[in-house]
């Protein structure tokens, strides 16, 4: 294993070179640059076979990138915030022709206002189009999960799109040390793309052909068959991986502490390493604080969060997102209301915080002052709101 | 029709879809009114009416969705659109 110190956007780049994609199409927008700017040049300086298409929107970055998959081609796009909107109505089209891609999302928050800071609501509200969803606690998974991404995608159990989510600037713009596989490491675990059906002259097929309602509701049916039979999928490629290389990503969640929590905290990327500072801190303190991080959000892991956290006194969701006007009138974010879904029926309470929208920053003593707020009972609103400025 | 991953389908396969079933008004044509300028199968937006040997024009009812253009532009007023019994 050889570890470099690379900014996160570059070891994307690189690992992104190494899955050898075609076609590359994308469309710049911060904090994405970077990832985008590098391949372009990865491209021209002919160290990627692939045709790099620069196109007026992401819109058409996305389209185009449907184009490719469906004549066989892997393809590759990264966007975030307000290009992954704009991407909306492409999104949904290639997850219903259930066409195979792995696109980064740099995770910022949506406008208005406009903030070019991170958190996950641009990804969440894109939920249900129909994508897998990886959320990267670090750049090292951000990278690995492109690899696993690929071979979950393309598996044609599966035939889904992947979304790799990893928060912007706090990971995209941070230098950190990544091993990056060698190319023939990929080669042997990422396999040529095989599609199912291409488009080609010699045997000529429409692709996501309409559906009357005799046959619609049959669609999004088997669409969602691929997303649970991608929960096993997901893990032989993660188990796979970490015996090639030594890191493990056969599961879904990962547990942190959690033996004998009686506090756990529930949370998604980058803020998942500050909350395991913080429980560090916490437990040295004799608090009994644990961590369920999911890096899975599609397919969502459900049965693992059940047997994660049945022995927790309480719950406390970290929400880097908000479902405006969910819950009564209380506050909740998407992760939150799916933890509860998850544990309906059990007598364990789950308090949902939404934190640190738009960039703001949470730090140890943040996440020290939920697991008290929660101890105490109180949840399901907003965390740290400057209420001077209300 | 077993269905295929992400809806792929052969050509012609939407002449499956028989969109006769949408109708609710079906025209009815007079051939004897009739002056074969053929301007209903122009006009036909599915283009289901076709000619016979006959020099008659009739509609393809698995098809014809009763919007009633033919029916409209006939300058014959020679077809009559007329609320289907199902």
């Amino acid at each position: 294993m050889a570890l470099e110190i690379m900014e996160g956007s570059i070891a994307i780049a690189q690992a992104v070179r190494r899955c050898r994609p075609k076609v590359v199409a994308a469309y710049p927008i911060t904090p994405q640059t970077h990832i985008v700017e590098s391949l372009a040049e990865i491209v021209a300086n002919d160290e990627l076979d692939a045709d790099y298409i620069t196109v007026e929107s992401e819109f058409s970055a996305l389209s185009a990138c449907v184009g490719a998959v469906a004549s066989g081609a892997r393809a590759y796009s990264a966007t975030t915030s307000q290009g992954l909107a704009l991407m909306f109505e492409v999104c949904f089209n290639m997850a219903g022709m259930r066409l195979p891609i792995v696109m980064t999302i740099a995770n910022r928050a949506m406008g208005a206002p406009l903030s070019i800071w991170n958190d996950q609501q641009d990804s969440i509200s894109l939920r249900d189009a129909g994508w897998l969803q990886f959320y990267a606690e670090n750049n090292q998974e951000a990278v690995d999960l492109h690899y696993i991404g690929y071979r979950v995608a393309e598996d044609h159990r599966v035939l889904l799109p992947v979304m790799v989510c990893f928060d912007g600037f706090i990971l995209s713009h941070t230098y950190e040390p990544v091993d990056m596989l060698g190319q023939e490491e990929v080669d042997d675990y990422l396999p040529p793309f095989v599609p199912k059906y291409r488009l080609d002259a010699a045997a000529p097929v429409s692709m996501g052909m309409y559906a009357t309602p005799d046959y619609y509701l049959e669609f999004r049916y088997e669409n969602d068959l691929a997303q649970k039979r991608a929960i096993d999928v997901v893990r032989e490629a993660g188990q796979e991986f970490g015996e090639r290389f030594g890191r493990d990503y056969s599961a879904l969640i990962e547990s942190y502490r959690m033996e004998d929590a009686e506090t756990a905290i529930v949370a998604m990327g980058s803020i998942c390493g500050t909350t395991k500072d913080a429980i560090d801190e916490m437990r040295s303190e004799g608090k009994k604080v644990g961590l369920v991080r999911i890096r899975c959000f599609r397919p969502f892991p459900a049965e693992d969060l059940r047997a994660a956290l049945g022995h927790v006194s309480r719950i406390a969701v970290l929400d880097k997102n908000v479902s405006l006007g969910a819950g009564g009138t209380t506050a909740r974010g998407a992760v939150g209301l799916e933890v509860r879904d998850a544990l309906y029926g059990s007598s364990i309470p789950v308090l949902d915080y939404i934190i640190a929208l738009g960039g703001r920053d949470v730090r140890i003593d943040d996440i020290k002052d939920v697991v008290a707020a929660c101890e105490a009972g109180d949840g399901d609103r907003f965390f740290g709101l400057r209420t001077e400025v209300l | 029709m077993a269905l295929n991953v992400g809806c792929t389908a052969p050509p012609g396969r939407a002449r499956e879809n028989r969109t006769g079933s949408w109708r609710v008004f079906l025209p009815r044509f007079d051939h004897e009114a009739c002056s074969k300028c053929g301007m209903c199968q122009l006009i036909c937006p599915e283009g289901c009416i076709s000619e016979t040997a006959d020099r008659e024009f009739v509609p393809d009812y698995d098809y014809c969705k009763g919007c009633g253009l033919c029916a409209e532009e006939c300058p014959k007023h020679a077809i009559t659109m007329v609320q289907e019994e199902k």
